[in-house]
């Protein structure tokens, strides 16, 4: 608490920032206590954009969900599509084709680049610097293009299939990511020419938004929030999924906890990212996209199956009871920035309201899928 | 009845060269910006977007101004006109040329730095009479930042002034000689700091102006558009008026004392087109500057201003005393 806030009690005021504001990126609600310029009580108010996914899974078939997936992040919609297909091929015991996995790997990771871009842009945003979200985008929209080539949407993807994927991807695809690996590589240090080193940047993140190792766990934090408070964890690596476990790659990894250390984290895990696509592309096997025989109705045995992935924002994971009909008798998803939104109140006790919204910035908020 | 034609001539030409270049600036700016960004910026109206600013002031004139109910209806109304008025009053004692000055005071400089606080006001009007807390908020940060950054703006100033013995803008000019290591800037005669000092007074117009990285007052991340929030057609185009006029000013300030005015840097053909190169060239930096970096924030800004700038200013005047007392 501020000195100020001490002093005098009485005089804080109640400020609302949001639904509608052009700090949340979305319909968050802050109910803030303000107490001058210092932030007393920010509590997050949510359910603006609710929808009810977890219920729409429950009354509908399996594979009438699939769209709900490309729903709930749409960011990094195809690793929520991995989550999905990797739930129930655990579930029925599909198993799949080394090419589809490959492919599913592909796309994931040039999807977790295009959300991390977008981030950078709008989180510089958040901080005043119009200029750097123009070329974030700009790399971006060559990523969609990729994209959209193979799974036919540029955001809400509906690629995977159980067993599979939707479409094989082509030689066109693989130029194309090849080229795009060559022409984004050297972009990533002209930004951290550009914006990384900034002064002015480095007094608004360095120390800045401390989260301690120990308040990422008790909120449940993941994904670059716990990395950016020097927790190694990577669903990727720890607990591996898919063919993750094939390719050479390093999980950035940053000790300073502050919003500094979070953006870092993003920036490298760009470049890791580009190391797997080309690692993958490289291995690629041939054979088909989707196993010969997959059951025409999913009917998974009666039980209790859990399936966990690497979102471009933590760990996503999907749980599901399934009373072995062609309905899901309890779905329920785990998505990563609800709980890291959730240590934003006691994280962002005492900060000035400008480094509680940048702070909230570094912290990657979607909020549809926050509120499923 | 020479002093009406004056007073006339004086209104016609102001009033046609702030309407061009606020109209303009805005247009540079957005295309400006649009290069920064690798985009096109305006390009559908007219040739190249040039008459972008035409429809922007119609569209913004012919909406219905609205009062919110919380509002303080005067200050309301009032701030916007407020913080236009000591813009167009400023460029009175402005030396655009040898002879094309529309009032040449003993006490130019000194009716700047008075007229420049009203705009202060202006924006404290606006933030409390919108009834809005985020407006509120950026009231009392853009008093507490013109307040920071008047103090070293005067101190730097005032070292120009004990240079060359004048409050007079074009006495001030006139001492700055014919080529260009004559002028203030590289009077290291005067004081060896003259270059950083330069930074420095160009730094504290950036904050006058409310310019980026130091538009704390309209920070739309936090603040939603901070005084504007309320402000709808007119009386936000005004208030934007009013920033690009106290943009022109603050440059031409900064050239007049800095920069020698009209005069060319080679020692020939001077006069009013080497004014404009200098100003216009300074507000293009502003323009660059905004679009390059991102924000502060008001404790970083309120450091800059009494840990940096004001000791340093200080150190200045103190250097030049002693150089003048000296040499």
């Amino acid at each position: 608490m501020s000195i100020l806030a001490q002093s005098s009690q009485q005089e804080t005021f109640e400020l609302n920032i949001g639904p509608q504001h052009p700090a949340t990126h979305g319909v968050l609600r802050l109910k803030v206590t303000m107490d001058g310029e210092y932030v007393d009580k920010a509590e997050p108010v949510l359910g603006y954009i609710h929808r009810m996914h977890e219920k729409m899974g429950e009354n509908r078939t399996w594979a009438q969900f699939w769209p709900n997936l490309g729903r709930l992040d749409y960011l990094s919609a195809i690793a929520y599509n991995h989550g999905y297909a990797g739930l129930v091929e655990r579930a029925m015991d599909i198993e799949v084709p080394e090419r589809a996995e490959y492919i599913r790997v592909i796309t994931v990771e040039l999807n977790r680049i295009q959300s991390h871009l977008l981030w950078f842009g709008a989180f510089i945003l958040d901080l005043g610097g119009f200029t750097p979200l123009m070329y974030a985008f700009d790399e971006r929209e060559q990523i969609l293009d990729l994209l959209e080539s193979v799974t036919g949407s540029r955001l809400t993807y509906c690629y995977f299939r159980f067993g599979g994927v939707y479409n094989d991807i082509d030689d066109d695809f693989v130029e194309g990511t090849r080229a795009f690996i060559k022409r984004f590589r050297p972009q990533l240090p002209m930004y951290d020419d550009l914006v990384t080193g900034n002064v002015i940047l480095m007094n608004r993140l360095v120390d800045i938004g401390h989260i301690s190792a120990d308040m990422c766990q008790r909120y449940g934090a993941t994904g670059p929030v716990l990395r950016g408070s020097g927790v190694d964890y990577d669903v990727r690596k720890n607990e591996p999924y898919s063919v993750y476990p094939e390719f050479d790659f390093d999980v950035p990894v940053y000790h300073e906890c502050d919003s500094m250390a979070r953006y870092k984290v993003r920036m490298d895990e760009m470049e890791q990212s580009l190391r797997i696509i080309e690692q993958a592309l490289d291995k690629l096997p041939d054979g088909p996209v989707m196993p010969e025989k997959v059951p025409k109705m999913i009917k998974p045995l009666k039980g209790d199956y859990h399936f966990g992935v690497e979102a471009a924002r933590g760990l996503f994971s999907m749980r599901t009871v399934s009373d072995a009909t062609n309905k899901s008798y309890r779905m329920r998803l785990r998505s990563p920035t609800y709980s890291n939104l959730s240590l934003f109140e006691e994280a962002s006790r005492g900060m000035l309201l400008a480094d509680a919204l940048a702070f909230m910035g570094s912290l990657d908020l979607v909020i549809p899928e926050m509120d499923r | 009845m020479d002093e009406l034609i004056r007073v006339l001539c004086y209104l016609v030409g102001i009033s046609a060269f702030l309407g061009l270049n606020l109209a303009y600036l805005g247009w540079v700016e957005r295309k400006g910006a649009g290069h920064i960004q690798r985009r096109n910026g305006p390009k559908e109206v007219g040739p190249y977007g040039l008459l972008q600013p035409l429809a922007d002031g119609l569209k913004l004139m012919s909406k219905q101004l609205v009062v919110p109910d919380a509002a303080d209806k005067p200050l309301y109304m009032a701030a916007p006109i407020l913080a236009m008025v000591p813009a167009v009053l400023l460029f009175v004692t402005i030396p655009f040329g040898e002879n094309l000055v529309a009032r040449e005071f003993d006490f130019g400089l000194l009716m700047i730095f008075a007229f420049a606080s009203v705009a202060g006001l202006s924006i404290l009007m606006g933030g409390w009479g919108s009834g809005n807390k985020y407006s509120l908020i950026a009231g009392t940060r853009a008093v507490s930042q013109s307040v920071a950054y008047e103090i070293p703006m005067l101190i730097t100033a005032i070292t120009i002034v004990m240079i060359s013995g004048s409050m007079n803008l074009n006495e001030i000019v006139r001492q700055q000689g014919d080529y260009f290591w004559q002028w203030n800037i590289f009077a290291l005669d005067k004081s060896i700091l003259m270059p950083i000092s330069f930074l420095v007074f160009f730094v504290c117009s950036m904050a006058e102006t409310n310019r980026a990285p130091f538009d704390l007052g309209e920070a739309e991340s936090e603040l939603v558009a901070g005084y504007i929030t309320e402000y709808g057609g007119m009386g936000f185009g005004l208030f934007m008026m009013a920033e690009y006029a106290n943009m022109v000013i603050g440059c031409s300030l900064t050239t007049v004392l800095f920069l020698g005015g009209w005069q060319c840097p080679f020692g020939i053909l001077d006069g009013p087109h080497w004014f404009l190169i200098k100003m216009y060239f300074l507000v293009w930096t502003f323009v660059w500057i905004r679009w390059t970096f991102p924000r502060t924030t008001l404790w970083g800004l309120l450091n800059l201003s009494w840990k940096y700038l004001i000791p340093f200013s200080l150190v200045n005047l103190l250097l030049t005393a002693l150089f003048i007392k000296v040499f």
